[in-house]
């Protein structure tokens, strides 16, 4: 049975990240064209001119075709939680749940009511409420945003809590500190000013193809303008947002950061490895054998992670096993301890049991960070209560070739998109775009880029994040649900069949409507 | 009534009301199944999915809201029923995902499948949607085969999930429970009833306002007829009662019509509502009035809303274990804790603003439907 628990927590991996990726698909299109939208329609409030309501009614037909199955692929999303990670959603529901609540009620309701005012009721209410009903439903969708990336974070970044000995469960202590913690913070303003990019990059993609084929000339010039400028300010705020987010996982995931540069041999002045191929798994031991070759650029990985050009950073072994000298624990006595805060918390459950509470107290004290032996517990061993799971420190190693080529990928192409926005924007004020047809085509052919570098970024974060469901805490296979690996396997085949023939019904009607057009008469 | 004990109750009370609201609004579903009774040729079909076309997101939200605050406020519940009775949610999941897609798919050209599979995909969501959703609710008095053991945790290893299910049917069990099937039936027929009184509120059309009133009074009587032996199965029923105390769990006879006796407002609450929905019951078959879906909306709330308070309140145990009595969970021992449910408390005060602007907006946009103006509009199903 154990084995076909483990099995059913890897099918409910795949499935979890074929739900995510499936999701993210979506999701930042909305966020972005949803805000586009209700600009090109303030466009058309401000001047009364037809012709912005004809544009912003033909983004929004867009808009809602990608809407609806974002909608679909969340719900799945939000009771998996429950379905295949319940021992997840008890160990942290008190606290990840309530985002999840507050995003229903603050922003779904938002989103769902005026999407509906937005799309029925152009003949039916005022300008000025159909506009207010165009800007709600995009702060609608990107207030959900932040009640969602607020929990994700928390699953980084655990703080704002503790752990309840007698529930089994972490409980929050402050709202403010989930909220509010800084990697809260970045990730919600990093994830929507690249959801912003890649919605700017799709609207300039798709009016580069009716310049190309000469139709709807204004409203492709148009669009282009906002989207160029949009996009260009969006993704310097991405770019920044980007460079605080790896000093922010420096501080809090050192292991992510390690495996994202496939740093095995922590240095001073560590360097930032721009491009490299590395060598297989069995291969790599350390900086000498991990690469074919790369392309590195001196003291940059340690300026950008701790702002200091000669400051330290630990590679993939310093974590495993230790470096005394720099304070870094073995990944071997992390383990001893999170398995020393275990015993506890089964001593106490034993004692509970049989109503022995001279031990329960006992216990109780270590799980209190208000006395003195609680503060060092808390501190020295239940900090790695995850650890205590692990099978063998290797474990505590997250996918280096995927985190190091998605991180490429997602700067990479993030660089690319930045100059193409600014270059684009220049052009089309200077009326020279028609004429470069071939900058046409590269920006068609950038929607599938800034979808690339979307997903890349999302497996960065998450496939970053493994072993642990909550960092440190929770290891993904202790969060599964009791469930068999069937009927999970079945789920996931069933959700990757149904989301592949939506998706693929999606595209096929975005590029329909792309061929009709907007309904416009005078160009 | 400490702090804790008062948030956990109008915690639970929230959860039901939602759940009412969500029953409600399952009139889109019961439209959905609806569709090719009711509509009988492809412009009948138009009217009809662009009628709930403009409503259906109100459902699939207060879906989601539902999921999330049970999540937040009840969390041993989430992990302890969506992770065991995975078969149920997860087919309820299945059928509101194709839902969600079909009427913005159905009527687009390139949409890969065809207008006839996003119709049946509403059929589909519109039959099982209510039927499980009715059947899973069901599980909240008959109970279900899970046992929950926090010690689990500690075992290194493996079998480390607190809660665990007891049978490998994961929640198929419960379709073989006749009170579960009866509240399913009920809810079905329900969602029937509350779709024909809103298209004679909604469609600007002699023939289907004709059809739907007709139709409302076999879908009365099908709801009548499996939710009163539901209700009184229930209440000859023993439910789980909890000690405030100490915690334990004793099976005491004829608890909800115990919880009914010693609840006065709730039972006030039931009767009015029934009245009301029987009332609605009448107008709308014998006139075809328009304020039928009214009253049957408030009715149906009032009526779901109680019948989860009698559930959840006065010391029960809202999801009996049949496994293990001493693993039922009730709104004390499943609940989050007394900060995470003030916060949520405070975010609370929202929802009569949130009601508000869904009343404004829904105010705004609902006059009756044409056909005329499903096809001059600018985004239509």
């Amino acid at each position: 049975m154990v084995t076909d628990l483990m099995q059913s927590v890897e099918w409910s991996r795949a499935q979890f990240a074929l739900t995510a990726i499936y999701h993210w698909l979506f999701v930042p299109l909305t966020l972005g064209l949803s805000v586009l939208c209700a600009l090109m329609e303030t466009q058309y409030y401000r001047t009364g001119d037809l012709f912005w309501k004809r544009t912003a009614q033909f983004w929004m037909r867009l808009f809602a075709v990608n809407f609806a199955i974002g909608v679909a692929t969340g719900l799945i999303l939000e009771f998996e939680f429950g379905t295949n990670w319940s021992n997840y959603s008890n160990f942290v529901g008190d606290i990840f749940g309530a985002p999840l609540a507050i995003e229903g009620i603050m922003a779904f309701f938002l989103e769902s009511t005026f999407f509906a005012v937005m799309f029925f009721g152009w003949e039916k209410v005022s300008r000025g409420f159909h506009l207010s009903a165009t800007w709600l439903t995009a702060i609608g969708a990107n207030l959900s945003a932040l009640w969602i990336l607020v929990a994700n974070s928390w699953m980084q970044y655990p703080v704002g809590c503790r752990f309840d000995i007698a529930t089994v469960r972490n409980e929050m202590t402050s709202f403010w500190d989930v909220l509010l913690s800084p990697v809260a913070i970045n990730k919600f303003s990093h994830t929507v000013t690249s959801s912003f990019l890649l919605a700017a990059v799709f609207v300039m993609g798709v009016s580069a193809w009716y310049l190309l084929k000469g139709r709807h000339r204004r409203m492709a010039r148009s669009s282009i303008a906002l989207a160029s400028a949009f996009g260009f300010v969006f993704s310097l705020a991405a770019a920044f947002s980007g460079d605080r987010s790896g000093a922010i996982v420096a501080r809090v995931q050192p292991m992510k950061l390690a495996a994202m540069e496939a740093l095995y041999d922590g240095r001073e002045a560590a360097p930032l490895t721009l491009f490299g191929i590395l060598r297989p798994e069995e291969a790599r031991t350390s900086d000498d054998d991990a690469f074919h070759f790369k392309v590195e650029i001196p003291k940059m990985l340690s300026l950008m992670s701790f702002r200091d050009a000669g400051a330290y950073v630990p590679g993939i072994n310093d974590l495993v096993e230790g470096n005394e000298a720099r304070g870094i624990l073995p990944t071997a006595l992390k383990m001893e301890r999170g398995r020393h805060a275990i015993e506890q918390l089964a001593r106490y459950h034993t004692a509970r049991k049989t109503g022995d509470t001279a031990v329960m107290q006992e216990v109780e004290r270590l799980f209190d960070r208000d006395t003195p032996e609680g503060e060092a517990f808390l501190r020295d061993c239940f900090a790695y209560f995850g650890y205590g799971y692990l099978e063998s420190p290797r474990d505590a190693v997250p996918n280096v070739p995927l985190l190091f080529y998605a991180f490429r990928v997602m700067v990479g192409a993030g660089g690319f998109l930045l100059l193409l926005c600014a270059a684009v924007w220049w052009l089309n004020r200077r009326q020279r775009l028609d004429k470069q047809r071939w900058l046409l085509r590269v920006m068609i052919l950038s929607i599938p880029l800034a979808y690339l570098a979307s997903q890349a970024g999302w497996i960065v974060a998450e496939a970053g994040r493994q072993p642990w469901a909550i960092q440190d805490l929770l290891p993904v296979h202790v969060a599964g649900s009791y469930i068999g690996s069937t009927p999970v396997a079945v789920t996931f085949f069933l959700f990757l069949a149904l989301f592949t023939a939506l998706l693929a019904a999606e595209i096929g009607i975005l590029c329909r409507q792309i061929k009709i057009g907007p309904k416009e008469s005078n160009e | 009534m400490d702090m804790l004990t008062f948030l956990q109750h109008y915690w639970w009370f929230l959860i039901s009301l939602l759940g009412a609201l969500l029953v409600f609004l399952l009139f889109v579903q019961g439209g959905q199944g609806l569709l090719y009774i009711v509509g009988r040729t492809d412009a009948e079909r138009d009217l009809i999915v662009n009628a709930l076309g403009r409503k259906w997101e109100l459902t699939f939200t207060t879906l989601v809201t539902f999921g999330g605050a049970f999540f937040a406020s009840f969390p041993l519940f989430y992990s302890t029923s969506f992770g065991g009775a995975f078969y149920v949610w997860t087919a309820i999941l299945l059928v509101f995902v194709i839902q969600a897609v079909s009427y913005e798919y159905r009527r687009k050209p390139a949409n890969l499948f065809g207008r006839r599979t996003y119709e049946a995909f509403l059929v589909i969501n519109g039959i099982a949607g209510p039927l499980l959703l009715g059947v899973a609710v069901g599980t909240f008095y008959t109970g279900a085969m899970f046992t929950v053991n926090r010690m689990n945790m500690v075992s290194i290893g493996g079998g480390t999930a607190i809660s665990q299910w007891t049978t490998a049917w994961h929640g198929l069990e419960a379709l073989g429970n006749p009170l579960n099937l009866l509240l399913g039936i009920a809810v079905f027929a329900l969602s029937r009833l509350l779709a024909l009184h809103f298209f004679l509120n909604n469609l600007a059309d002699e023939t289907l306002h004709e059809r739907s009133r007709k139709l409302s009074g076999y879908y009365a009587l099908l709801f009548l007829l499996c939710f009163l032996p539901f209700f009184g199965g229930l209440l000859a029923a023993d439910g789980r009662a909890c000690d405030p105390q100490s915690g334990a769990i004793t099976i005491e006879p004829h608890k909800y019509l115990h919880n009914l006796l010693e609840m006065p407002a709730v039972s006030v609450l039931l009767l009015c509502s029934v009245a009301a929905l029987l009332f609605a019951v009448w107008i709308g078959w014998r006139k075809g009035s328009r304020r039928a879906i009214w009253f049957s909306g408030a009715g149906t709330t009032g009526a779901v809303l109680a019948l989860l308070l009698l559930a959840g309140w006065n010391d029960t145990c809202y999801y009996p274990s049949l496994a293990d009595p001493q693993s039922s969970l009730s709104i004390s021992n499943s609940s989050s804790s007394l900060l995470t449910l003030q916060t949520m408390s405070i975010v609370s005060l929202l929802i009569p603003f949130v009601a508000a602007y869904i009343w404004h907006a829904w105010r705004a946009l609902t006059k009756p439907l044409t056909e005329r103006e499903v096809e001059e509009s600018e985004h239509k199903y």
